[in-house]
């Protein structure tokens, strides 16, 4: 049956920009805690831990995400997981997340000046105390923006989940254009409702920079 | 688990294998070379040409650094025949990239552009440069040195975004795996294998792009770098 690209069809893709945004929260929230990890465990003072994070970054960094997707998927149901298409794209995404986040993170904490470091340590505190009562709450700061930022390219990196069956904004777009060979109309308003999504994003991580004072100074 | 891997059968369709690899330089080189020629025209006309052009360059950066990459491969690939404008899904792909990494390359190029300093140009226009000689020796040039490092790790984002373009049914590596999957039924081992080449490839692109760069301008390797990220599309 042949229909017309009308309300309830944007209604639908409206329901589906939902388990976009819910597939983007679960996927920050996993790749926070193991990025923030790996963050650390690349400054660590043991050399082994270093190496550990940096090649776990340097690898997915270098793979695409399909991969990491199809791989997740395939993995998991072989180790005899049935896995709904949900807990497949949420763990791809998050090891996704994690390596980038890891990286933004350790640049913001080596951004950090490295008299505080010695300030800190000269009180006779822990590492852990330095991270805690010194390091991070500065270091927070300076990755607010690019944090922000990176989050744009999490909302977009999304739409490949459609790929296992997810029904995301960009996958409900490709089953109403199947239905009404609208494909300006339908991919149209999906690029829309992303714009929508990501452009205030990216003006709010240019804004928090300029705020936060962690802009170049040219 | 009792998985027994077997990667015989997979290994057996190295042939075609290599067909999807060589597909995904030619889509990635080839967006590349056209998307930095497009970037450095629109940074030229940013600069030079009339505001509301300049304008026009800025909506469209945004345009496409706002939106997912797969959505401007559908948007070309089913959107571009109803006004008869027919592409093969290798052609789409190759737009598709093309004007995806010329929005993200001109916005790194631009963090390049505002490093250099108003003097630098003062002093070209006290030298009688003409507009043009400036942007070319004073400006592109070293801007595009100083951002070297964040174009090269959009560029090696693009070459894993390419993979996407699997989507359109585009044969390249992932599009070849995906076959190769069905042919064979060795899921696990059939990605296990396109992730290393991924790898492989990724690889040598970002340690020849680096060679590349301290090649094209050895003078400004003590210059001081632009921080900028690339960001995956």
């Amino acid at each position: 049956m042949i229909e017309s690209f009308g309300w309830p069809e944007f209604m639908f893709l409206v329901r589906a920009t939902g388990w976009t945004l819910v597939l983007t929260v679960i996927a920050f929230f996993f790749g926070s805690i193991v990025g923030g990890a790996f963050a650390i465990m690349r400054l660590a003072q043991n050399s082994l831990l270093r190496r550990i994070a940096a090649v776990y970054i340097l690898v997915i960094q270098s793979v695409p995400v399909l991969m990491v997707l199809f791989l997740s998927y395939y993995g998991l149901s072989l180790a005899g997981f049935d896995i709904p298409p949900l807990i497949a794209a949420s763990l791809s995404l998050g090891i996704y997340v994690s390596a980038y986040l890891a990286e933004i993170w350790r640049g913001s904490i080596e951004a950090v000046p490295f008299q505080q470091w010695e300030a800190s340590s000269s009180l006779a505190m822990t590492r852990g105390q330095q991270y805690r009562y010194v390091i991070l709450p500065q270091a927070l700061r300076i990755s607010v923006p690019p944090t922000v930022g990176f989050l744009v390219q999490l909302v977009k990196n999304t739409s490949i989940v459609s790929v296992v069956g997810f029904v995301d904004l960009a996958r409900a777009g490709q089953l109403i254009n199947n239905a009404t060979f609208q494909p300006f109309q339908v991919f149209g308003s999906v690029a829309v409702i992303y714009f929508l999504i990501c452009f205030p994003l990216s003006r709010l991580s240019k804004h928090l920079e300029k705020v936060l004072h962690v802009g170049r100074t040219n | 688990m009792q998985y027994q891997f077997q990667f015989n059968s997979v290994l057996a369709e190295s042939g075609f294998i290599m067909q999807g690899i060589l597909l995904t330089i030619y889509l990635s080189v080839g967006a590349i070379v056209l998307g930095s020629i497009l970037a450095i025209l629109f940074s030229a006309l940013r600069a030079n040409g009339p505001r509301w052009v300049g304008t026009l360059v800025d909506i469209y950066v945004e345009l496409l650094r706002n939106t997912p990459f797969l959505v401007q491969l559908f948007i070309i690939f089913f959107g571009l025949p109803s006004i008869g404008l027919r592409l093969t899904a290798d052609q789409a792909a190759l737009l598709a990239m093309t004007l995806n990494l010329a929005a993200y390359s001109t916005e790194i190029i631009r963090a390049g552009v505002d490093s250099i300093h108003r003097s630098q140009i003062e002093a070209g226009l006290s030298l009688a440069m003409t507009k043009r000689q400036i942007f070319q020796h004073v400006i592109i040039v070293p801007a595009i040195a100083k951002v070297w490092p964040a174009l090269s790790s959009q560029f090696v984002l693009m070459l894993l975004a390419s993979s996407i373009c699997s989507f359109i049914s585009v044969q390249e590596l992932s599009g070849v795996t995906a076959i190769i999957e069905q042919r064979t039924f060795r899921s696990f081992e059939s990605y296990i294998v396109a992730t290393l080449l991924y790898l492989v490839l990724a690889l040598t692109l970002k340690v020849g792009l680096l060679g590349l760069g301290r090649l094209i301008f050895p003078r400004v390797s003590g210059l001081s770098r632009v921080q900028v990220k690339g960001e995956a599309a």
